[in-house]
């Protein structure tokens, strides 16, 4: 009975301890990283490339042949890439925190297995999102470094749209790894695929400014996530940013996946200690 | 007085209006092998989970190496070792980058684990496929590498659900053999099974448990003595004359007898002699089968249905 006596009397796990435990979490899927990060580097790689070159050089052309007063006198490469950064990290996001947090219950249960460790459902949660966060950062300044060499950046500050980019990343991935644990059943991924990111990326001034929206759908798009996190990405990397606007949309960013966090740790705890 | 590990009272878990576990006592102690047998549904893995600390209890009261497992959860598991009923492997991943991703979770550094992961590898007979994804192991192999890594933490208590479930026959043979070993090693276990053979190989004490509650506790041997008698006679009638049979078959002295659909058992004290008794009614059974009580002549008596029902 003497081990007893050094366990902690209350439940309260102590701060550093909690951090290490996520630590050994977030240890784990770099692990399994290690198994598939070729194939994943190849597509963050080709993917944003394809999109530039698309969007960027074919549209744009277009685009900047009826002049481009409407985005703020740049052309609609410069104009239409740090959107596609944004977006990019809401996908990453989305998807990381969709198939791959079901599947750890459902298929590889990754968490069931961690669950008979020390880690809590908490700590399996903050390390797996630790995770997301790593590979919406490494797919971020991949796309910042394809879009420096499309010449696609016209501003110093751009560096700071890594960061923003990732804060939009997180904003999503939280909330939707602390909705997503809940399923049962996977379709529920299809319908915020279909109703929920397309139409976001659509209508969140990723590529025509909100200006040309009606004015009461212009209201809407100021209420989503991925504008904010647009704007946030366009005025560092044009150079346009001001102070107010960007805290206000890191402030709105930050809420959601502080949101997303506190309530991921009850729904992960509901989900695998029942 | 060996030191008790895991002290329950009164332990109850509910979901919603559903009683899983319905207020068990019991104590295990340091060294023991203790077994829960039982059928499906009968609320065993719901008390392995709550013995495991990722299932609150619903009432009562329960310590595990003298913590509380909703306080100190984490400190109570990174002293227990979990063999789940699924396997929880990643099959994604080598057999030992398994038992270092496991090791890991435990805090433990990489030397060490590599140490250990050579011994239990050696342990479960697996060292020579150490580097192989774990996709292309047998149901068999993945149950022991499973053993395997439940053990990498040097754990005080091993707990076992149904660890041998879905393997076949060999494949279950060589599992039991390695726990026994364990067991010979003065590791402490807790296991659940629906496999009488298990539970009598590998259990110093048992309790049976029936919708969600214990029907009996004991050894296996004093079980056995106390519910069943020293030998069974098993006959076997041709289906049109079964239920003929079994209404004369009451006549005769036997202590107890069981209808089944296929069988009639006799519990009697000695079956040769019980035979010639049934043959002297005029009866001629088309197979007969004299054998000793087991757990399973146990567990019907107790509670009416067969384990595997």
């Amino acid at each position: 009975m003497a081990q007893a006596m050094a366990f902690p009397r209350r439940g309260a796990v102590p701060g550093e301890l909690a951090l290490a435990l996520a630590l050994r979490g977030f240890r784990c899927w770099l692990t399994v990283y290690r198994r598939t990060w070729r194939s994943n580097v190849f597509s963050s790689v080709l993917g944003p490339a394809f999109y530039l070159g698309a969007m960027g050089f074919g549209l744009g052309s277009l685009v900047d042949a009826h002049g481009t007063a409407s985005l703020g006198g740049v052309s609609y490469l410069d104009f239409v890439a740090p959107a596609i950064l944004a977006f990019g990290a809401m996908n990453t996001g989305m998807g990381q925190a969709s198939f791959p947090v079901f599947g750890s219950i459902k298929w590889n249960k990754i968490y069931i297995a961690a669950q008979a460790s020390p880690l809590r459902p908490a700590d399996i949660f903050r390390g797996h999102l630790a995770f997301m966060v790593m590979r919406i950062t490494m797919n971020a300044a991949v796309f910042l470094c394809v879009m420096a060499a499309f010449g696609a950046v016209r501003s110093a500050w751009a560096v700071l749209a890594l960061p923003a980019a990732v804060l939009t990343g997180l904003a999503f991935a939280a909330p939707v790894a602390a909705w997503a644990v809940t399923l049962k059943q996977e379709m529920g991924f299809i319908y915020m695929f279909r109703f929920g990111m397309i139409p976001l990326m659509l209508f969140s001034g990723t590529f025509f400014p909100l200006s040309q929206l009606p004015g009461w759908l212009r209201l809407a798009a100021y209420a989503t996530p991925l504008w904010h996190g647009v704007a946030l990405c366009r005025g560092f990397s044009l150079g346009t940013a001001t102070a107010g606007g960007s805290l206000l949309h890191v402030a709105y960013l930050a809420a959601l996946a502080a949101v997303g966090i506190v309530i991921g740790a009850r729904t992960y705890r509901r989900r695998l200690y029942v | 007085m060996p030191e008790v590990l895991v002290r329950a009272r009164g332990l109850t878990k509910r979901f919603g209006t559903f009683t899983a576990v319905d207020g068990i006592d019991f104590d295990l102690y340091r060294g023991e092998a203790f077994g829960f047998l039982g059928p499906n549904g009968a609320g065993k893995s719901s008390t392995m989970r709550m013995i495991g600390c990722v299932s609150p209890p619903t009432e009562g009261e329960l310590t595990i190496l003298g913590a509380d497992p909703v306080r100190n959860g984490p400190a109570i598991r990174a002293r227990l070792g979990v063999v789940p009923q699924e396997d929880t492997l990643d099959v994604e991943l080598t057999v030992r980058e398994n038992l270092l991703v496991y090791g890991r979770y435990f805090g433990l550094p990489r030397a060490l684990i590599r140490e250990r992961t050579a011994q239990l590898l050696e342990f479960v007979q697996l060292s020579d496929r150490g580097g192989d994804k774990v996709d292309a192991l047998s149901g068999g192999m993945k149950r022991r590498l499973t053993i395997a890594r439940s053990l990498i933490n040097e754990p005080d208590i091993l707990i076992l659900d149904e660890p041998t479930t879905g393997l076949d026959p060999q494949a279950r043979h060589v599992v039991w053999d390695r726990l026994f070993r364990l067991k010979q090693r003065g590791v402490t276990l807790i296991l659940t099974t629906h496999y009488m053979d298990e539970a009598e190989q590998l259990c110093d004490r048992l309790v049976v448990m029936d919708h969600a509650r214990f029907a009996a506790e004991g050894t296996p041997r004093e079980l056995i003595e106390r519910y069943s008698t020293r030998e069974v006679l098993e006959l076997r009638f041709d289906p049109g004359v079964h239920e003929q049979a079994a209404e004369k078959i009451k006549d005769i002295s036997a202590k107890r007898t069981e209808v089944l659909a296929d069988r009639i058992l006799l519990y009697v004290k000695n079956g040769d002699e019980a035979l010639a008794a049934v043959r002297a009614h005029g009866l001629e059974p088309l197979t007969s089968l004299v054998r000793r009580s087991t757990l399973e002549d146990v567990f019907l008596h107790l509670t009416g249905r067969r384990l595997e029902d």
